[in-house]
């Protein structure tokens, strides 16, 4: 194993790592935005409302990632209305099928997640602030997605974790993320070994970040189901015990 | 007890619900006058507590009337027979009845505080501080001062309960209605529970109470209704009913139970 060679692919493959983590990072907060409204319609929704979101989910979990990716990629350039369209400088961007691909991916898998977490919501609960007079708005805002948003933490840390590898998917259509550049380096280097021991690193290192601020974001949204000795205090309740 | 100067709170007239083929209540109906405390009781499955629910349209009427404060809820039918509801209305209604559920069903992600507050704040538009202040009254009321910085799941059932009560209060309520409040409850904490509900009773709120505590309904209750399958089998003072029933079902219902 050449230690030197492994060594000299770090610059480059972190250059990648950002690429992959840019990804990533837009890929999960576009597929939030899409999710949040389209998991609550599904969760309350009448079935005119559901049916459609049934159909988006099961398209983007019943097909593989790679596949939509090519879609997005080599089928939108066969429309001349998309070639002639004004955002055809962003759509010709590898970078940016593969965030359009993975975005609605992304807010598939979490749109059932969220649906999930809402169904979860004790029945009482909702039933509790209907009787007091909330609207349905105010019911979701106020007492079901706080509680939904913390049920679906472990689930939804899965699908961020699974998502970082469909990243790498990203490669095949040329873009230069984190298993794209480990891919041209082997390509010059002949060394398949060392340079993808070193990316599959550098995933580990990014996944071990998004479980610990799931879990720190699990701890700090449970406050209310920990043990009463380690809630921490409110500052009043601690000014109130001077 | 007849008290023609009382206003009346609440109308409830032939009130029918059934849930497929099962017709839960067949007709029944009731008013509740300012300060009255109107006690439900009767077997499991005799429509109690579905009656209560359909007074604040949790459940949905089939047929019948509610008037709530001189207003008639507006439950027109359509083809199919299910309400059209006005959900302006409904909540209106709701924010001025407030209601005590069998498992308490606090916000299991608020403090008893927050619990007390949220409703006033974002319904009726309370600000905070003065939502805050009435809470902590309401609390200290219900012996729960202490515990305002708790979450439900740090505190007993009795004193869930409690805080569900002081959540009810905290909007003022012109109705309160309470469905099996002490169901849930371990016997040594059912008391606390129903002394704060005597303590309302005492201050001349208008309450109507499911309860299978006969003791609380024969000397707190201004009326005692026995329902079975469905229907008013008897209704009657508290004395009437636990003294001399005039139902041959409602007298041995009430042998079975006390």
């Amino acid at each position: 194993m050449d230690v030197s060679l492994m060594i000299d692919s770090v610059p480059r493959l972190l250059e990648g790592a950002v690429v992959t983590l840019k990804l990533l990072l837009l890929t999960e907060i576009i597929g939030f935005v899409f999710a949040l409204p389209l998991g609550i319609l599904y969760a309350n929704g009448s079935r005119a409302v559901r049916a459609p979101i049934y159909g988006f989910v099961y398209f983007f979990r019943g097909t593989p990632l790679l596949v939509q990716i090519f879609i997005v990629y080599y089928g939108l350039a066969q429309f001349e209305a998309v070639r002639h369209s004004l955002l055809w400088p962003w759509l010709r961007q590898p970078f940016v099928c593969a965030l359009i691909a993975c975005a609605l991916h992304s807010a598939a898998y979490t749109t059932n997640i969220l649906r999930g977490a809402i169904q979860a919501v004790p029945a009482g609960e909702v039933e509790a602030a209907r009787a007091c007079g909330m609207s349905a708005f105010q019911v979701q805002r106020l007492i079901v997605l706080p509680v939904a948003l913390r049920l679906m933490l472990p689930a939804y840390s899965n699908q961020a974790i699974g998502m970082l590898k469909g990243t790498s998917l990203a490669s095949t259509i040329t873009l230069m993320e984190l298993t794209g550049v480990a891919n041209t380096i082997v390509a010059s280097t002949f060394s398949p070994y060392e340079i993808f021991i070193m990316a599959a690193l550098i995933y580990l290192a990014i996944t071990l970040v998004i479980t610990r601020c799931f879990k720190f974001a699990e701890y700090a949204l449970s406050k209310h189901q920990r043990p009463l000795a380690s809630a921490a205090a409110t500052p009043e309740q601690v000014r109130h015990a001077d | 007890m007849s008290r023609p100067e009382a206003k009346t709170v609440l109308t409830a007239d032939g009130i029918h619900k059934s849930y497929g083929d099962f017709a839960v209540l067949k007709g029944v109906s009731l008013a509740a006058r300012e300060r009255d405390v109107i006690c439900m009781i009767g077997a499991s499955g005799s429509g109690k507590s579905t009656f209560l629910r359909c007074i604040n349209l949790l459940e949905t009427p089939e047929a019948g009337s509610i008037a709530f404060e001189g207003e008639q809820l507006n439950l027109d039918r359509r083809g199919d027979g299910a309400a059209r509801l006005d959900a302006r209305q409904i909540s209106r209604i709701r924010s001025r009845m407030g209601m005590v559920f069998q498992s308490f069903n606090l916000w299991s992600h608020l403090t008893v505080l927050d619990n007390v507050t949220i409703a006033p704040i974002k319904v009726l538009g309370v600000p905070k501080a003065e939502a805050k202040e009435r809470a902590e009254g309401l609390l200290a009321k219900v012996g729960l001062f202490d515990k305002r910085f708790h979450y439900p799941a740090h505190i007993s059932g009795g004193q869930q309960q409690r805080c569900a009560i002081a959540r009810a209060l905290a909007m003022d309520p012109k109705l309160l209605l309470f469905d099996e409040p002490t169901s849930a409850l371990d016997p040594e904490l059912v008391g606390e529970v129903l002394r704060v509900m005597r303590l309302l009773a005492e201050e001349g709120r208008t309450m109507i109470v499911v309860t299978h505590e006969m003791a609380f309904a024969r000397e707190v209750s201004s009326e005692v209704l026995f329902l079975h399958e469905g229907k008013i089998e008897e209704r009657n003072t508290p004395e009437q009913i636990f003294g001399n029933p005039t139902s041959e079902r409602c007298r041995r219902f009430l042998q079975r139970v006390l």
